[in-house]
């Protein structure tokens, strides 16, 4: 295991460095746009007089490698700083907006990554019969549709034309659990729908291909019935690249999520994310995306690790 | 004051018995009117004729607001912070539903002979939620946040004239300015100056979110919602709900959806292009209402060729905007004459002759100017308004006809108003609402004014605004106004296509009086205390 651990080290550190050049590039790039934070606050109402009050007010005058610099001396020592439009701290300001989103993305996870595991298990055990095709079609014309337009339709069937669940998934702290689930269903099914077709093709694809193996064709032999032959013996040698899959879509569940909250007015971290990107508040575009950039390392790490785990050839290293 | 719904109204039958408009244009002047939005001149009528009831919850679904927004009166911009502004804080007067102006925190307000000296006398019945007094020292500090060097408020312009705020005892507040204001109680209406308790120090405490406004905030989240009560120590008429949610819905569809499967009671906004399809809806109420906001496309009085007013008003003349009215706008907006006087706004000069299209009389301007064949850039982009640039693009193949060759430019979205407007020689601008003609007229066509977009200079235009600026006779500043509307009209650089109507919606449990206030949407923002619940 000495070997996992040090893999594991080496990968937060080359992690820590991505970050670190993910910071530099969002922090340039919010330079880069037009217009800055004074004006966007102050609006098309504001004289030039009140917009360099302001300008000085947040020491926009300095350079901007100053100010970076200056972030990021905060930001080594845990300090996100304040947003820059409305002062409060920037930890908070994103706190309750990135449990939301986590909220939803486990929700949706919960039930996509059984779904889609189960489903890529039995279309690989009656490959190309009717339900084979048809599980396929129903997913990829889910996974190809822009999720807007899927949410979209979710509402005029679920919400407008029979009332089922609400059209709009605004959140209020009394909500019991259960009404909380109700009100953020379809937000939910949107992203299911949207992630479940990679998750359940890439474990069919891995799963076919191991059947092709002559230790399969030896399990075949000695008569073992063929979900037996699936789940016993293919699955095992498959889970490797069904881990990596499921990870990039969790990812994708908690990064990739913006349309589906302005859809839905959920109040998650991407909802945050534009706003801040249209106000020019560069400390939580920062933070908002150096979340983002987090979880795709930490997500990759731990796919590689569970492919580690689930091999013993790399498990146990000759 | 003018009541101008009625007085537009009163107009238009007039106007229409002498046949000097078309019935066209009665339609859509009287559709902007908002009398007879067309599911409604039934309900219309059973709506004015009820009584408002207490009781009740409101949900109100705006299509405005951002996370990074606070309760800072100086930087309030979008329609969250002026609808919230509206619901928890009060101001010193305010616009009534008929368009007069009444009182709000002040019972009333006087001026010296020249309008350089403003007392306003506050009620002694306001409290804070926190409930404390109001009283002169919180107006005071309130207004003062606009005013000073260090001072970040948008609203800082406004009160350039102010020198002096004092009191006088603890419930009068005397405004003191260089010069004679007549507008004073009038700009007192704009949605910045909101009053917040005063800290010991003379500012204010923004933070805290207390008001004196009928409702108090429980709790809420900016971008995402607010949960408001009543509060029992209002002072004035209405704040008919029990409680109040407001919800960010900032995406259209989001919006409509909510309004049609009951999840919200009322909308701000409501898209143009479904605006027929949702008037289908037997348990909607539409509300189309003109308001004094404007679609203003500058040209530069300074640069070539627009230096000549023969070729600004071929310009004028060679768009047919009947036909934008009804294909851009969808007929929710109300036409405008080249001058910058909405009749949503007080003083509305009636029976200037509206400008048709003309490609004729268009070409003959040109050709004595010498620019036959005028080739022109338009500068545009889509975030100016929905259909702006289709509105362009329409312009220019109506312009054909005139001889003139438009090229529509367009414009990136982000920072259009800080590297187009006021940059490029024609361009297309959206303003807000500003209360009274004077306001926009000292903003944007004043002669060295920083927001003189079309760089216009007219002697006799800038004589005039400032005579009508302490003009407290009614009758001459009436008549002022309508001299400045005929100069801009005619000799102006700015081609206004159309003022944009407010489009709204409510469902059909709520109840509305008969006349809304058209200075935003959902009855001046104030919905919230003017509206009841009938279910």
């Amino acid at each position: 295991m000495g070997k996992l651990s040090r893999l594991i080290l080496k990968r937060l550190g080359l992690g820590l460095i991505t970050i670190l050049v993910v910071s530099v590039l969002i922090f340039f790039a919010v330079e880069l746009l037009p217009g800055d934070i004074a004006e966007s606050v102050l609006g098309q109402g504001a004289t030039e007089e009140t917009v360099a009050a302001m300008r000085e007010q947040l020491g926009l005058g300095r350079p901007a490698v100053v100010r970076y610099f200056e972030w990021l001396g905060g930001a080594v020592q845990g300090d996100f700083g304040v947003s820059l439009v409305s002062g409060e701290r920037v930890s908070a300001a994103i706190s309750d907006r990135f449990v939301n989103t986590l909220f939803l993305a486990s929700y949706a996870a919960v039930i996509a990554v059984p779904i889609s595991i189960i489903l890529g298990v039995f279309t690989a055990l009656y490959r190309n019969t009717i339900f084979d095709r048809v599980a396929n079609v129903a997913t990829l014309s889910t996974i190809s549709s822009p999720e807007f337009f899927l949410g979209y339709i979710l509402i005029l069937f679920l919400a407008v034309r029979t009332s089922m669940f609400p059209a709009i998934s605004s959140l209020s702290g009394s909500m019991s659990f259960a009404d909380l689930l109700q009100r953020t269903f379809l937000p939910m099914l949107t992203l299911v729908l949207v992630v479940t077709a990679h998750m359940m093709r890439m474990t069919r694809a891995a799963i076919i291909n191991l059947l092709a193996s002559p230790y399969i064709e030896m399990a075949r032999l000695k008569g073992t019935p063929p979900w037996k032959v699936i789940v016993k013996h293919a699955l095992p040698n498959a889970w490797a690249p069904i881990i990596n899959v499921v990870a990039l879509n969790l990812a994708y569940l908690i990064t990739g999520v913006v349309l589906v909250e302005v859809v839905f007015v959920y109040p998650g971290i991407g909802q945050l994310l534009v706003d801040a990107v249209a106000k020019r508040d560069f400390p939580v575009v920062q933070a908002c995306c150096l979340i983002f950039a987090a979880t795709f390392i930490l997500l990759n790490l731990a796919a590689d690790v569970g492919a580690i785990l689930t091999n013993p050839r790399l498990r146990h290293p000759k | 004051m003018p009541k101008k719904n009625q007085l537009l109204l009163d107009r238009l039958s007039d106007a229409a018995r002498t046949g000097r408009i078309s019935r066209r244009e009665f339609m859509s002047y009287s559709i902007a009117a908002g009398l007879t939005a067309s599911t409604a001149t039934g309900l219309w009528t059973t709506q004015a004729a009820a009584q408002p009831s207490r009781g009740g919850h409101f949900r109100w679904g705006l299509h405005d607001g951002n996370t990074a927004d606070t309760h800072d009166p100086g930087t309030y911009v979008t329609r969250q912070m002026i609808y919230l502004a509206h619901t928890h804080r009060s101001y010193l007067t305010m616009i009534n539903g008929d368009g007069s102006l009444g009182p709000d925190l002040a019972d009333s307000w006087e001026a010296s002979a020249d309008a350089s000296e403003w007392t306003f006398k506050l009620t002694e019945n306001a409290t804070f939620h926190s409930g404390k007094k109001c009283t002169a020292d919180d107006v005071i500090a309130s207004l003062n946040h606009h005013r000073g060097e260090s001072s970040t408020s948008a609203a800082k312009a406004l009160l350039t004239d102010v020198t002096d705020i004092k009191k006088d005892g603890d419930y009068n507040v005397v405004i003191t300015l260089a010069r004679g204001v007549a507008d004073l109680p009038w700009l007192m209406t704009d949605y910045h100056f909101a009053i917040c308790p005063a800290n010991d120090d003379g500012t204010i405490d923004w933070q805290s979110g207390d008001g004196t406004g009928p409702y108090k905030i429980e709790n809420g989240e900016f971008g995402v919602q607010w949960n408001l009560s009543r509060h029992d120590g209002w002072h004035r008429e209405g704040a008919y709900f029990d409680t109040v949610d407001l919800l960010v819905l900032n995406d259209p569809n989001a919006r409509q959806t909510a309004l049609v499967t009951g999840d919200v009671d009322s909308v701000s906004l409501i898209e143009l292009k479904t605006m027929a399809l949702l008037q289908r809806d037997p348990n909607i109420q539409i509300f189309n209402i003109p308001s004094a906001g404007a679609i203003t496309m500058p040209m530069h009085c300074d640069t070539a060729p627009f230096d000549n007013p023969d070729v600004r008003n071929a310009l004028k003349l060679a768009m047919n905007r009947d036909e934008i009215i009804e294909k851009i706008t969808f007929e929710a907006s109300t036409k405008a004459n080249d001058f910058h006087h909405s009749p949503a706004q007080p003083y509305w000069p009636e029976g200037i002759e509206q400008r048709e299209y003309d490609p004729d009389q268009a070409k003959s301007l040109l050709k004595k100017a010498g620019a036959e064949g005028l080739t022109v850039n338009l500068s545009t982009a889509d975030s100016i308004f929905t259909g702006a640039v289709d509105m362009c693009v329409l312009y220019a193949e109506q312009a054909k006809a005139a001889g003139i060759n438009i090229n529509v430019v367009r414009e990136p979205n982000d920072g259009y108003y800080s590297e187009v407007w006021l940059k490029k020689p024609f361009c297309m601008v959206s303003w807000g609402a500003r209360p009274t003609p004077d306001v926009i007229y000292t903003l944007a066509y004043k002669e060295g004014a920083a927001w003189n977009e079309s760089r216009w200079v007219n002697e006799r235009f800038n004589e005039l605004l400032l005579q009508a600026k302490s003009e407290l006779d009614e009758v001459l500043r009436a008549e002022m106004y309508r001299e400045m509307a005929e100069l801009m009209r005619d000799d102006g650089g700015t081609l206004i296509p159309f003022f944009n109507n407010f489009v709204y919606a409510a469902r059909s449990t709520i109840g509305v009086p008969d006349q809304l206030a058209a200075s935003w949407e959902c009855d001046g923002a104030r919905a919230a205390s003017r509206w009841w619940s009938t279910s």
